[in-house]
């Protein structure tokens, strides 16, 4: 008897466990609207962005960016003799939030373009919903080559991962004189995914070989048993084509396997929890969208803003949320106009010069910049990327 | 060879983890025929605790073996006292009712303890201080770290002393009667309730040992990291055998070792799953588990 009522509460457990799984998925719920815009009062700029979560570090660099834009844009006058307002949401880092974000802000508040997010993932889950309403919306940082493909409505005023996968594996091929290179990428991520690929093809038309890509995904926390097998294989490099928070737990794990070998990430990398990597992080490279040394006078304009509004150093990803809202800015007065439709054409001829680069929209609606290669270095409990080369497209 | 090696290795210590939160899931188990399924969330709230602690004493910055050892102590004391706040406030009530409420008073009990964490500590991940510094140690091309060695160390430590309290001391046989018939255990004056909260204080600071543990040697840690870690022990103690302390050790490096096993594959993305496809075969085909057997009384 006790045995049998054992075994039944074991099956009951069991059925739980597997349902809990498949009830973590939530549906976003839309709902009609004009969008109408009025041409009195202050202008409504959406922000949606992971401030909470796994993310967290790209949420707030991308708003406090975009912020400092628009503010300096409002002390000088507003757009259009109008005040920017910025109404931010948080998605928590979760796709079907970010969604839920983009809806709200087009169909509740009305606001006249969206800005956002920073992993792909979560902007190929809002774009369509803006597309949808003829919202134009400009990513700042979101690389996948995927994201604009989604629709006219969809900008990004950063370089896209088909170039920096090629800035890396140039990197490692010419500078680092690697031949065989292994890849860890975050199956659950499309940045890492396209990026994954990217760094294999053009690594390997290079001349170099490329071993078969070990998959995780977004949340692991234990890479030992995937960086044991790279490890057997003795590749000259490794790439960590994920996010921030994920790499510095794989470089920790993979000196702590005895691996000494470079290890390179993309910028994904960029965000505050990589310190956690620590003494690892030395003798590992990233390709990056700016570098806050650059002597260009609008480089360290922005530096100094930024240090003195927020207390810290802006990061790549607080320079694109700011050149967002600045190439948004631009457009708006070039169209007299907060129409969607209007508004898009103008943002499609943008030409810019922006912190990270000049911000000049090609047919494709993504910009055509240079990348920067730094070298992370951990020292004193602080994480500094220092500047190495700058690779041009083309 | 080396590679085969560091992989047992890997899988040893990914298993050990598992062991320590299985070994809290069997013990409340084997006295109460309860699922203690908010066993994952103490364990997240061992990994808060060590993790405030830590760094009201600076060991981030200045690490030291005997911080560490009373960051782990102080842990500790605050899981039992959570887990008998648990067990009264939420178990005792439904104790004389049937089987299956108790069980999804255990549900509830882990999911308010996972969005109260969310709210309390927020969503954000946060990492863990450093207090003992990663070493490295490499024998014959096999590398293992001092904070792996430890989880492995105090899992065992744990498995025997969780064997000598239960089958050695007063209380160990106060426990073993309460699992064996509790209204009877009751008429022999043992006093029910406090051998119960014991047990809960006791399985919840070994929670806290294993979250104070892991989060050093995987030092990422958020209000929701019990609950697939939690699942994967308790997957680890049925498929040792519930109930059984050794089982739970066993079930706990096999799982270790079948997902490093799984991660080193082309199918390094189903190693969430191999648990429990492991979970539905063992009741499938042995629900007793690989330790238990159907007659023994189990503790």
């Amino acid at each position: 008897m006790k045995q049998r009522s054992a075994h039944r509460i074991l099956c009951v457990s069991t059925t739980w466990l597997l349902l809990t799984g498949v009830l973590l998925s939530t549906v976003a719920c839309e709902r009609k609207s004009g969008g109408a815009t009025d041409t009195t009062g202050d202008i409504l700029v959406g922000f949606y962005g992971s401030l909470t979560g796994d993310g967290a570090s790209f949420g707030q660099s991308s708003r406090e960016g975009a912020e400092l834009a628009v503010d300096e844009l409002n002390a000088a006058g507003g757009v259009l003799g109008r005040q920017i307002r910025l109404l931010v949401e948080d998605d928590q880092s979760k796709p079907e939030e970010a969604s839920n974000a983009v809806t709200k802000l087009i169909t509740q508040d009305k606001v006249v373009a969206v800005i956002g997010e920073v992993a792909s993932r979560r902007t190929l889950a809002a774009a369509p919903i803006a597309q949808r309403y003829q919202i134009p919306m400009i990513t700042p940082a979101s690389t996948n080559e995927k994201v604009t493909e989604v629709g006219d409505y969809v900008f990004r005023v950063c370089f896209i991962d088909p170039f920096q996968g090629e800035v890396l594996a140039k990197f490692a091929y010419n500078d680092l004189k690697a031949r065989k290179v292994a890849i860890l990428r975050d199956q659950s991520q499309d940045y890492s995914v396209g990026l994954t690929d990217s760094v294999a093809q053009h690594f390997g038309r290079l001349g170099g070989q490329v071993l078969p890509p070990v998959s995780y995904s977004s949340g692991d926390a234990d890479f030992k048993a995937a960086l044991t097998r790279i490890r057997g294989e003795k590749p000259d490099v490794l790439f960590a084509t994920g996010y921030y928070s994920e790499a510095a737990i794989i470089t920790r794990q993979a000196r702590e396997l005895g691996m000494k070998m470079p290890i390179l990430g993309g910028d994904g990398w960029v965000g505050d929890a990589l310190q956690n990597g620590r003494e690892a992080l030395n003798n590992t490279y990233i390709s990056n969208h700016y570098s806050g040394d650059n002597p260009d006078p609008i480089v360290q304009n922005f530096v100094n803003a930024y240090r003195k509004r927020f207390n810290r150093e802006p990061d790549a990803i607080a320079a694109l949320g700011y050149d967002a809202i600045k190439v948004l800015a631009d457009s708006l007065t070039r169209a007299q106009s907060t129409e969607g439709p209007k508004l898009r054409d103008a943002i499609a001829s943008a030409d810019v010069p922006g912190v990270t680069g000049q911000l000049k929209m090609n047919a494709k609606r993504n910009v055509d910049k240079p990348a920067v290669v730094q070298e992370v270095t951990y020292a004193g409990g602080k994480v500094t990327f220092i500047y190495k080369t700058t690779i041009n497209p083309g | 060879m080396d590679t085969v090696l560091q992989q047992l290795i890997n899988g040893l210590s990914l298993g050990a983890i598992y062991a320590l939160i299985a070994l809290g899931y069997t013990m409340v188990y084997g006295v109460l025929r309860l699922i203690n399924f908010a066993h994952g969330d103490v364990y997240m709230l061992g990994a808060f605790a060590g993790y405030f602690l830590a760094n009201a004493l600076d060991l981030d910055a200045s690490p030291s073996i005997a911080g560490a050892i009373v960051v782990t102590l102080g842990a500790m004391a605050i899981c039992g006292v959570i887990g008998v706040l648990i067990e009264r406030l939420a178990y005792r009530p439904v104790r004389h009712h049937s089987r299956l409420t108790a069980l999804i008073t255990a549900i509830g009990v882990s999911l308010l303890l996972e969005y109260g964490g969310q709210v309390v500590f927020g969503a954000n991940p946060r990492f863990f201080p450093q207090m003992i510094r990663a070493e490295v140690y490499s024998v014959g091309g096999v590398q293992i770290t001092n904070q792996n060695l430890l989880i492995i160390v105090v899992a065992i430590v744990v498995m025997f002393g969780l064997q000598f309290i239960v089958h050695r001391t007063r209380i160990g046989k106060a426990m073993r009667a309460t699992s064996f018939n509790l209204s009877v255990a009751k008429l022999m004056g043992i006093n029910t309730d406090y051998v119960i909260a014991f047990t809960f204080a006791l399985g919840s600071a070994l929670a806290a040992v294993g979250g104070v543990m892991v989060a050093l040697a995987i030092p990422r840690i958020d209000p929701l990291m019990g609950l697939m870690t939690g699942l994967k022990a308790f997957v680890a103690a049925v498929l040792g055998g519930i109930g059984n302390i050794p089982g739970a050790m066993i079930g706990g490096v096999l799982i270790g070792l079948l997902e490093t096993w799984l991660g080193a594959t082309a199918y390094s993305t189903y190693r969430d799953a191999a648990a429990f496809a492991v979970l539905i075969l063992i009741l499938l085909f042995r629900p007793a588990g690989i330790m238990g057997t159907a007659t023994v009384e189990k503790v």
